[in-house]
């Protein structure tokens, strides 16, 4: 553990969460500046059939916009995307979002496996993926993904957490690069930004 | 599970494209990959190349594998909002100049949306003034869809969505429970004509007033979205309404200026130029 992979040649950062994880989300956002230089991709565990709220609830939170794309969206940096209620996202070749609607995956959907795994499949090693606070497995696999294609795994530290068996259950299957507290994550997006240029 | 390679994908399409007519090369690549990772596993085919054996060596296993690859996961009333826009100013805008409407519902499923416009034209009172077509790929779905028969579990969502839909009744007085499971009344779908029909590749049938394909172009790619909405274009009147799943947006397609947003938020545009 604990080899930080402080570079420039990420192209974004995936974050999964589900119970106990909004605290986390909410001061990763709200610390995060306006002009960060990457997509931040979210798949969070959310009420299937909600269909607005938590998109208005993080945004007051956040400098940069939130929103949930539309099914073949291009993927922009600076922007934070949320998972809909109801729909599996996904990372597509050629950098957009596709939805699709099939079986739950861990009783969830959006899985976060779904949006983990195909960002990893997309990303490869220039992707940071980070798994918050959750109750169920579900975001593991996605993570373990990430790390065989070559990409960067932060957990929230198990002892931080709300409900820590998400970060447990990725760091069963799967080498996590490190295990942070919210604020080292923030510290960590903070100071991955400032080796961008234009930034 | 080990990766699927695009390159074996791409061999298995041309394959059931060859051999069976099904054009799946411009579906959404990931989805896709997850549909034939989840066949190599529910039957237990180690790869790709053995799932083409098998296909090629199993007359009727074309079938299972258009059952398994498509998604039918659908919901009566889906998106409550949506069907009451539809009924408060979409229908009755097309009332106002048609004494008929025309429906088509294109990737049907099980048939929930069909039978959720079905009651909602009867409590307008106008479902006899109605001709619906509902097609799908997946025959058997269709079968399914005629049926019109729902596990318990399911019609308390369905239930949930047509209060939240504000209907005139209550969900059960249009089902009978027999062997556990929701039996719609077959009456609300005698008016329907049920038909298979591959979006892919199908010719324009028809002219229609309103169109829902909901949920079903989020499986093509942006290539084929753009192809099959030209074709929903050509087979609607002028002025005649698309409605497209919460989740799309006509936004990046060739065709969108000849479409007017009418609901952005419910995903429903009309046909203004031909
Ligand atoms: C998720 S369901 C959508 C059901 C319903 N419209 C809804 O929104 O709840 C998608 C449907 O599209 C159908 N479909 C997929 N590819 C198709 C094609 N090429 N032509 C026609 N239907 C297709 C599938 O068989 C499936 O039943």
């Amino acid at each position: 553990m604990v080899k930080s992979q402080l570079h420039n040649r990420y192209k974004a950062i995936v974050i999964g969460g589900s119970a106990g994880s909004f605290q986390g989300v909410v001061k990763i956002l709200s610390n995060i500046p306006e002009n960060f230089p990457l997509p931040i991709i979210m798949c969070l565990h959310r009420l299937k059939h909600v269909r607005h709220g938590f998109v208005e609830a993080l945004s007051i939170k956040s400098n940069l916009e939130v929103r949930e794309p539309y099914d073949k969206e291009g993927v922009k940096k600076g922007m934070v995307y949320l998972a809909p209620a109801n729909y599996h996202m996904s990372l597509e070749l050629g950098n957009y979002f596709s939805m699709s609607t099939e079986e739950m995956i861990n009783n969830s959907r959006p899985a976060i496996d779904i949006t983990l795994g195909s960002a990893g499949y997309v990303y490869k090693d220039r992707l940071v993926g980070i798994l918050l606070s959750g109750a169920n497995k579900d975001g593991a696999l996605g993570m373990k993904r990430i790390k065989d294609r070559g990409g960067y795994t932060i957990v929230q530290d198990p002892d931080e957490c709300m409900i820590p068996t998400m970060p447990n259950a990725a760091l069963a299957v799967t080498e996590i690069d490190m295990k942070l507290k919210v604020d080292e994550i923030v510290k960590f997006l903070l100071d991955l930004a400032k080796l961008y240029k234009k930034y | 599970m080990k990766e699927i390679e695009i390159a074996s994908l791409k061999r298995l399409t041309e394959f059931v494209k060859l051999n069976f007519g099904y054009d799946f090369t411009n579906y959404a690549m990931s989805s896709f990959k997850r549909r034939i990772s989840r066949i190599l596993e529910l039957y237990n085919i180690n790869s790709v190349e053995n799932l083409i054996t098998k296909l090629d060596t199993e007359k009727d296993f074309i079938e299972t594998f258009i059952v398994e690859i498509t998604v039918n996961v659908t919901e009566m009333f889906r998106d409550p909002s949506f069907w009451r826009v539809l009924r408060d100013d979409v229908i009755p805008g097309i009332l106002l100049n048609h004494e008929r409407i025309k429906i088509w519902h294109a990737g049907c499923s099980s048939g929930e949306e069909v039978f959720s416009m079905a009651i909602m034209l009867k409590e307008m009172g106008i479902l006899n003034n109605a001709t619906i077509i509902a097609t799908d790929l997946d025959k058997d779905i269709l079968k399914r869809a005629q049926m019109g028969k729902y596990t318990l579990k399911n019609m308390e969502l369905n239930s949930k969505n047509y209060i939240r839909f504000q209907g005139n009744h209550k969900l059960e007085d249009y089902y009978s429970v027999k062997n556990n499971l929701a039996v719609l009344n077959p009456d609300l779908i005698s008016n329907v004509s049920f038909r298979s029909h591959d979006l892919v590749k199908g010719d324009i049938f028809n002219k229609f007033d309103l169109i829902l394909c909901r949920n079903v172009m989020i499986y093509f790619n942006q290539n084929l979205q753009n192809e099959v909405l030209r074709r929903f274009h050509g087979s609607l009147f002028k002025f005649g309404y698309l409605a497209i799943g919460s989740k799309e947006s006509l936004i990046w397609c060739d065709i969108a200026n000849k479409f007017i947003v009418v609901n952005n938020e419910e995903k429903i545009y009309k046909k203004f130029r031909d």
